[in-house]
């Protein structure tokens, strides 16, 4: 999921300078997960803002904002509304899709972090930097492209220390782990693969898919 | 051809020294230093921007040098630039008579002195090699375009043998070699068994290049702590800080200075001297961090000559 991480209430204020009356709007998946857009947080910032002499005239939970169906939808009743400003609680990906709806302005009240996965609750770790070119087969299902500090390919720097990672010793090296669950898998013979260069072509943004069949 | 790869070719005892350039425009010290190298070693590495701390380009003390009449070696990272930057640096370096390059993944700008700058890895130090070999053996630059005319380099890369699990370090050395490197330098190596150990991995593994095993003057017990505790695949033995130690007590009780960094000479020449005698390696790079006016002397104390 997409992990993000709530403003310093400061700068969303300093956003909001100036709005009189507000709404916000939060996300059902992630943000609720990272509790940075959920119904608590919703009523917490609805709380903060009232302090701060705003009218919260509208709040709204999409689902999933990033998917324009379902957040046109639940937009409704903020569009109704007609607030100075809107706050949404999502990840920048979900700030998009509610500022193509609203006239008004749209401000983020969270930091987009990263793709990742939530390892227990509160603790989030990075997992995937969306390479367009998934080497998980050849690295016993551990990412090196986002688990290793310098995204290496072929195999560790000679950084590491006590099998922690040059750059943040409270990080493993991502190619001693990934060596590891080769021997365990019995695929010892794929660290001595040499990777093909993948390039950056695939990543050169921004991207669309189209599996519909059909025009956009 | 390289003058290093003669050496290393015809079966000569290689010798490099390395040179940092200066953190700043002024490569006066750099230059003066190097003169008490010429006719010493075969070449002389150029670090490009060790430690990820910012300091003058590495092909700019290469031309320096090269114009000087010595050898530089091009020090190439990933860090900083990205496949078509190296190839473009390259390329300009071949143009001043540069022909010899180590090829790096480089340390990461978060261990350096200016964090904020954008780590950019497009190539590893394996990525680097093999970007070269393709254009050397194609003529063709990392879009796949004809070049109009196309140098070579006698390429290389470093290994750190102090590391576990060492097979991780065998493998990519192996893939280093495939990719086109054809001598070695070590990370600077105190322990001459390890080094054994390390070299029959190598042979084991039927890796062939050319290894140079590198050798860090020390200079006092505390820098030798230091690199233990902070300097990866360093792993200075404890007999050897204590001899330091004895050595600052001894100078201390006496009233004279330096006795520490005078047994680090000595210390690095027998090392050198051994490695030699017994044919445990190709050749020796000399790491002197910033103390490269010693290195005639601990060659001579080597008894070593180019
Ligand atoms: S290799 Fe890593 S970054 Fe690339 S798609 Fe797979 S998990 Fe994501
Ligand atoms: S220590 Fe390991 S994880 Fe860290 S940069 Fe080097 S190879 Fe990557």
């Amino acid at each position: 999921m997409i992990i993000t991480q709530k403003k310093p209430l400061e700068e969303l204020l300093g956003m909001l300078d100036g709005a009189k009356t507000v709404a916000l709007v939060g996300c059902g998946s992630c943000a609720t997960a990272c509790a940075t857009g959920g119904e608590k947080e919703i009523a917490d910032l609805s709380k903060v803002l009232e302090q701060h002499g705003m009218k919260v005239v509208a709040t709204a939970m999409s689902e999933y904002c990033c998917m324009h169906l379902k957040t046109r939808t639940i937009l409704k009743p903020v569009i109704a509304a007609n607030p100075d400003a809107v706050v949404a609680m999502s990840c920048g990906d979900g700030v998009q899709v509610i500022a193509q709806y609203c006239k008004c302005p749209v401000y983020p009240s969270n930091n987009t972090m990263f793709l990742g996965e939530s390892v227990k609750l509160g603790l989030f770790e990075e997992a995937c930097h969306l390479c367009g070119d998934c080497v998980l087969g050849k690295t016993g299902g551990i990412c090196p492209i986002s688990r290793c500090a310098k995204s290496l390919v072929n195999g560790p720097c000679g950084g590491s220390r006590n099998g922690k990672c040059e750059v943040n010793p409270e990080n493993p090296c991502a190619w001693i782990e990934i060596y590891n669950k080769l021997v365990e898998l019995g695929q010892e013979y794929k660290i001595g693969i040499t990777r093909d260069d993948k390039g950056y072509e695939k990543v050169s943004y921004p991207r669309t898919i189209n599996i519909r069949g059909d025009k956009k | 051809m390289s003058v290093l790869q003669q050496a290393l070719e015809n079966g000569k005892f290689g010798v490099t020294a390395e040179m940092a350039p200066p953190k700043g425009c002024d490569f006066s010290e750099q230059m003066a230093a190097a003169e008490l190298l010429k006719g010493k070693v075969h070449a002389i590495n150029v670090t490009d921007m060790q430690s990820a701390c910012l300091k003058a380009s590495s092909i700019g003390l290469c031309v320096k040098l090269k114009l000087a009449g010595l050898e530089p070696i091009i020090q190439m990272t990933g860090r900083d630039r990205s496949r078509m930057a190296i190839m473009g640096d390259m390329l300009a370096a071949a143009s001043f008579g540069i022909d010899t390059m180590l090829a790096l993944t480089g340390d990461h700008t978060m261990v350096g002195d200016c964090k904020a700058s954008k780590p950019v890895y497009d190539l590893d130090s394996v990525g680097i090699l093999r970007m070269l070999s393709t254009m050397e053996a194609t003529g063709k630059d990392c879009g796949g375009n004809d070049l109009a005319s196309t140098p070579t380099f006698y390429k290389g890369a470093a290994v750190t043998p102090v590391y576990e699990p060492q097979i991780l370090q065998i493998n990519k050395l192996r893939q280093k070699v495939d990719a086109g490197a054809r001598y070695i330098q070590t990370q600077g190596i105190f322990d001459l068994d390890a080094l054994k150990r390390f070299m029959d991995e190598v042979y084991k593994a039927g890796i062939k290049a050319h290894i140079m095993a590198g050798i860090i003057p020390l200079k006092t017990a505390g820098m030798a702590k230091y690199m233990n505790e902070n300097v990866p695949g360093i792993a200075v033995p404890q007999d050897m800080i204590d001899r330091l130690a004895a050595a600052a007590a001894e100078g201390k009780e006496k009233g004279v200075k330096g006795l520490p960094a005078r047994l680090g000479i000595e210390m690095a020449a027998e090392m050198i001297a051994k490695i030699k005698a017994e044919g445990l390696c190709d050749g020796v790079h000399i790491m002197a961090i910033g103390a490269e006016k010693n290195v005639p002397t601990i060659l001579e104390k080597a008894g070593v000559e180019i």
